[in-house]
């Protein structure tokens, strides 16, 4: 099963070319479609952000800082980021787990068990939470009642973000060259020693962006938590279900700033994850 | 080959399959089983309630016109990416991707500070007798919202691999840029572009916290399935909520398969 020269090495292909100085539209063209693709974007999604950060500023940053600093509104930024810490953990090895049972292991049914990986992305995430309060919550047919609890919301988190590693490591170790491998193994190299000194390195910035993916979307996750968390304050309300509630209390200004945290947050692990991709590409 | 490690191999699949089972597998099975626990009737008297089949008709009016809307867009800006280069376009590209990062909740609120009925901007539209939130524009824009980035992600890497040759020559024999768009581009993107789509559009019937905010879930006017999903659960009609949240997941399941289908390779790895 060695992929049939690939190589290892960085690959020679040629560079795309760059853009022709030839352009299907030019001009007019591309003025109207850029005109109109700029417009879509701030009447949906640009203005409305900047809003929620505007509204979230309207009492100065010591108003700002009031808002997030609520015990109520502390306690949910905590929760929110410490799930998503240990949710991107957990897929992180967990993911790439998968992801290698995927590619190098004989599984029956691997197609099937392939095509399930991207279910969590496909159902509707109030469906998600229904499902897993229908295993793990007061009506649990094994028994396993964890509705209401921060376990619970660490389950859900996990339902929804599992693709994210997943995915992202499954294309490197398809393109892993079995070579590398089978040369250590013959240098009397044991399976661990194989998988942290060569499997390893290659897929780690694959982890990294599918860890830094989930954690993005942990961070932002409402729907899967609503039915089984409970929400409770101070203990499984997490921050999108706070800012719910500010916003069905009519408490515009602390639903922003709350948004405005998480927004940040979301924006540096991005950014963080970008710097990264781009230092790996130059690494080759 | 006998080393204490040959069986840390299989011990290990056995943890990812486990860990899959229980995570995935058995809850999505056990809504399929909750639903005919008292036979099919009450699935029938579940989803021919009126309540649900609005539910269903509101569903179906908003991921229409996002999905359309995004499509657009969605081509548009694809064909921007690839084949133009202007001031912004890293910051452009940057962009399409920030909806995927926002909480739903976000979106929502993001949305009503902008078009809700206390602002500038709600009034004036309302002075011409638009509404938005708490009503179908504002659910279209907050499902647009959440699927950006899913139709220009699945166009772009096809049109990039393809090239413009064709689109060169058919400009060189005269054809105008709406004639080579419909007759060259739009033919050999076609199969991304249904990707793109079906992506969009399983989102779109999906979408649940955007929409629960900005539609102010108001029964028999604005409740989408996802939404009748949860108020009937929570007002102890379980069997609709199962049933709906059944097909939910078939629908869901459907756009799998289909998706996977008309994957382009570029995408398939």
């Amino acid at each position: 099963m060695a992929g049939a020269g690939v190589s290892l090495l960085p690959r020679a292909t040629p560079a795309p070319p760059a853009a022709p100085p030839w352009r299907p539209l030019h001009g007019r063209g591309q003025a109207i479609g850029l005109g109109f693709v700029v417009l879509y974007l701030s009447l949906i999604v640009l203005i409305p952000l900047a809003a929620v950060v505007a509204k979230g500023q309207e009492n100065g940053f010591s108003g700002f800082w009031n808002a997030v600093t609520t015990p109520e509104a502390a306690s949910t930024l905590k929760l929110t980021i410490g799930a998503s810490f240990v949710v991107a953990l957990i897929n992180a090895v967990m993911g790439t787990l998968i992801a290698w049972v995927l590619v190098r292991e004989r599984v029956p049914g691997r197609a099937v068990l392939d095509s399930l990986i991207d279910l969590p992305f496909a159902l509707p995430t109030i469906v998600a939470g229904l499902a897993l309060l229908t295993v793990y919550g007061a009506q649990s047919p094994v028994g396993l009642d964890i509705a209401y609890t921060r376990l619970a919301v660490v389950v859900a988190l996990l339902f929804v973000t599992l693709p994210f590693v997943v995915r992202t490591v499954q294309p490197v170790l398809l393109e892993l060259d079995t070579e590398m491998e089978q040369a250590a193994a013959s240098l009397g190299a044991g399976p661990a020693t194989i998988f942290f000194r060569i499997v390893l390195p290659n897929i780690v910035p694959a982890i990294a962006a599918g860890t830094a993916l989930s954690f993005a979307r942990a961070m932002s996750e409402f729907g899967s938590t609503v039915l089984i968390s409970g929400n409770l304050p101070f203990q499984t309300q997490v921050a999108s279900v706070h800012i719910f509630n500010q916003l069905e209390g009519d408490n515009l200004t602390g639903a922003a700033a709350v948004s405005t945290v998480l927004l940040v947050v979301s924006l540096v692990v991005l950014v963080a994850l970008d710097l990264l991709q781009r230092w790996a590409a130059r690494r080759g | 080959m006998a080393s204490p490690g040959v069986l840390v191999r299989p011990a290990l699949k056995g943890v990812a399959l486990l860990y899959l089972t229980f995570l995935l597998v058995i809850p999505v099975a056990l809504i399929f089983y909750r639903t005919f626990e008292n036979g099919i009737q009450p699935v029938i008297d579940g989803l021919t309630d009126p309540a649900t089949v609005h539910a269903f008709q509101i569903t179906a009016v908003v991921a229409f016109w996002a999905v359309v809307a995004n499509t657009i867009f969605g081509v548009t800006t694809a064909i921007l990416l690839v084949r133009h280069d202007f001031r912004g376009k890293r910051v452009l590209n940057a962009l399409i991707d920030l909806p995927l990062a926002v909480s739903p909740v976000i979106v929502g609120l993001a949305l009503i500070l902008v078009y809700g009925s206390t602002t500038g901007i709600g009034q004036t539209l309302s002075g011409i007798g638009v509404k938005v939130i708490f009503s179908i524009p504002g659910m279209v824009m907050a499902t647009i919202f959440v699927c950006i980035p899913l139709v220009v992600r699945a166009v772009a890497p096809v049109l990039e691999e393809i090239g413009n040759d064709q689109e060169q020559a058919a400009a060189t024999l005269g054809a105008g840029p709406v004639q080579t768009f419909l007759r060259i581009t739009l033919p050999s993107i076609r199969g991304a572009l249904a990707y793109g789509v079906v992506l969009a559009l399983a989102r779109s019937l999906g979408e649940y916290g955007a929409v629960a905010v900005v539609s102010g879930r108001l029964v028999g006017r604005t409740q989408t399935v996802t939404l009748l999903v949860q108020e009937r659960y929570l007002n102890f009609d379980q069997e609709t909520a199962y049933a709906c949240a059944l097909l939910l997941v078939v629908t869901a399941v459907l756009a799998l398969i289909v998706s996977r289908l008309l994957a382009p390779k570029e995408i398939t790895r």
